[in-house]
Order: C-alpha cells, then structure tokens, then sequence
C-alpha cells in the first residue's frame, strides 16, 4: 500500500489487485482445496464465497484493531484463533438457516479455518494496516475469491448438467458432461481458466 | 518463579483475553442457534419419513445400538409414525460405506414390520450423475412396499416388478449395491431390537 495517495486511490488500487491483479484463485492460487471442491455448480460455490468474505472482513477487522499490540512470535496463532471463531460462528449460522447448503458443503466450511488466503491477507495487510483499508482490501480479496469461485462454477455446472443455479438453460438435447462435476472437470476447468487469464495479462502487459 | 510467570503474562496476555472473549462470543452463538439446528434436523426427518409414510406426527421412540457391516457398534434412531394414535408406520436410521462416503439412510417399514415402505437418503456424497441416482425416484421406487426380507440386488431384470429383486443402477455401480447391503444389515436387527422393546 503506497503512502502519500488519497484514500479513494488506495482504495481503488486494493480493489483493482483483490478481482484482477492479485486475484486469489487466478493470480496467487491461493485457497485451492475449496476452489476445486465446490465449485461443481453455483450455489454451494456462492455460499463458499460469502463465508469466506464474512470470515475475511470479520478476522481482518479484529487483527487490524490489535495489529499494535501483537508480539511477532504468537501473532499465528493469534490469526489462527480469530479465523476459527468466525468459521465456527458461519458454520452454526449455515447449520441454522441454511441447512441443505450445510450439509452440501460438508467438511468444506469448517477447512476454511485453513484457508491460505485468509491467513494470508491477516499477514500480509491487516497486521499492517488501518481498519479502513483492511476492510476495503478483505472486501475486494473476498469479492475476488467469490467471483472466480463462481466463474469456475459456472462452467461447470452448465456443462456438467446444462442447469445455471439449477435452472435447465441449454436445449433438452444436450448430453451432460458427468465428469466435469467430478474432480477432474474442476482440475481442467481450472487449469483452461487459468491459461485464460495468462493470455489476457500477458496481452495487456505487452500493450501497456 | 514470579519473574518467569511476569513474563509469561507480558507475552500472553492478549492471546488469554481474546481466547476469553471468542470464547464468550461463540457459546453465545451457540446457545442462539442450537434450538433452530435441532428444528432442522427434525424437520428433515419429517419430511423425509413424511415422502415414505403418510402420518400426523412423527415420534421418535429411540436409539438402538446395531452392529455395522464393519461388525462395528452403529446407532440407529427409530420413529414412529402415528396418526390420530395409530401406528401407520415406523422408520430406522442407518448407515454404511457407499463409493466415495458414508451413505446415511431412513428406511420406512409398515405398522407390522412385514413390508419395507421405502427408503430416503439422509446424507450421501456419491459420484455424480451415477451414483447419486440412489436418491432418484427410478432406483428409490423399487424399494416401496417390498416384503420386508433380504433383498437381493441383480444386473438385469425389471425394475417395476415389486419383489425383494433389486435391480441395479449399472453393474459396476458400487452405490446401489451399498444401499441393499445397509439395508439388509440392519434390517433383520432393527426388528429383533423392537420385538426385544415391546414395540409391537
């Protein structure tokens, strides 16, 4: 985070590394175990997403507001101990009103206790910076992570059944593709997406 | 001594009272949510016995211990189904390994034991667009009002004839003969554990 710009610049640029430059999944390749675990279609995929952006705001906010007092030596687990609270608190309120979404996501909910990403923006911006410009930056890395989360997802689901949020959207011809619901689709789905993306950067680099 | 537990305390003082506090924030939490988690589950249960047997009220009556088909202790939760006091049906919880996890099942039997109602599928994590036809009506409908006997699973055949032949989804489908296998399993010691109680 540079010093010496105005604030909606920093919040520009936070916003503008979280969905493109630094994106999570396609940039850093952080956070890969849910990326291919549920993304077979959109809603578990979105509910993944918006745990994770409460979960990133929430820890975000609480090591910001610490980050003077923290000793270097403990402040692991102390990122370690405020994520799991917020995971365990998203994971009884899925359990509470979203139970068929709970019981979709499975084990995946409490393993985002592990996510890298989260951990890793607890490190590398809210040890560091204000609370403004760590909730900017839990926001865009969350959106960030939410929207490939869904544009993986989305191609899996409407090759994988032809259903969009499960609602039937190509032709009643079209033969599913059974495998891209499984692992393997989401590993080539990813791998596709993230050749994708190389091109455009490597295009708008080269234009710059 | 004291000079170790200064230290201590300067060190970690902080990580004590946070640990304090998530602690404070997520019992509350808890204690907030618990009444609507427990609704859930029985809510579930209820819609799920509710698609087997028609009734007013589901009563759950209790937990029985079974042997797996890993010979390993297993829970199994009996309901009752009653309509205006009478015994329209019962249902037993089980469980067994299916391809890729466990298969969780409510199977309804009818009010004498003698005939399988059908079956539902708590929770299963089968490989998509094969396994995952166990809770699809084409396999689920073979199982309804079947005498309550071993069931036998086949290759080939037809799968309207309501027999204990059980046909299929594919032959090398390991999920549909998992839900046979759990359900012959506990089957013949769910009805031991009941006669055994004085249900009937």
């Amino acid at each position: 985070m540079s010093d010496g710009l105005p604030k909606t610049a920093i919040y520009g640029q936070t916003i503008e590394a979280g969905f493109f430059s630094e994106n999570p999944v396609f940039r850093l390749l952080l956070g890969m175990c849910p990326t291919l675990a549920v993304t077979a279609a959109l809603k578990p995929a979105l509910t993944m997403g918006l745990c994770v952006i409460f979960v990133l705001v929430c820890a975000n906010i609480v090591v910001s507001l610490m980050r003077n007092l923290l000793k270097s030596h403990l402040r692991i687990l102390m990122f370690t101990l405020t994520i799991s609270t917020f995971v365990t608190i998203a994971d009884l309120f899925l359990k509470a009103y979203q139970p068929e979404m709970s019981a979709a996501l499975g084990p995946y909910i409490p393993l985002i206790i592990v996510n890298c990403l989260i951990i890793g923006r607890a490190e590398a911006c809210a040890s560091k910076n204000t609370l403004d410009i760590s909730i900017v930056d839990a926001l865009a890395m969350g959106g960030g992570f939410t929207f490939a989360l869904c544009l993986l997802a989305a191609v899996r689901e409407l090759i994988g059944t032809g259903n969009l949020f499960d609602y039937p959207v190509l032709p009643n011809g079209f033969q599913p593709w059974a495998s891209m619901g499984m692992p393997v689709g989401a590993f080539i789905t990813l791998g596709l997406l993230l050749a994708v993306v190389n091109i455009i950067t490597r295009k708008t680099r080269s234009s710059k | 001594m004291s000079k170790m537990l200064k230290l201590f305390m300067k060190e970690s003082w902080l990580l004590i009272i946070a640990a304090f506090c998530f602690g404070l924030l997520l019992s509350f939490t808890y204690i907030q949510l618990t009444p609507k988690i427990e609704q859930n589950m029985r809510q579930k249960i209820n819609t799920k016995l509710g698609s087997l047997i028609k009734a007013e009220e589901y009563e759950k009556i209790g937990d029985y211990e079974l042997v797996s088909l890993k010979r390993q202790p297993m829970a199994s939760t009996v309901y009752k189904a009653v309509t205006n006091g009478q015994v329209q049906g019962w249902g037993f919880t089980t469980q067994g390994s299916g391809f890729a996890d466990k298969i969780e099942l409510i199977v309804a039997l009818s009010s004498d034991l003698s005939t399988i109602k059908g079956y539902a599928v708590l929770a299963s994590n089968e490989t998509p667009g094969f396994g995952t036809k166990i809770v699809e009506p084409y396999f689920k409908t073979q199982f309804a009002d079947i005498p309550a006997k071993p069931l036998e699973l086949e290759k080939t055949g037809n799968p309207d004839i309501k027999d204990t032949e059980i046909i299929a989804i594919s032959g090398a489908t390991v999920s549909s003969s998992a839900v046979v296998n759990i359900i012959n399993n506990a089957l013949e010691q769910i009805k031991e554990k009941m006669k055994d109680k004085g249900l009937l």
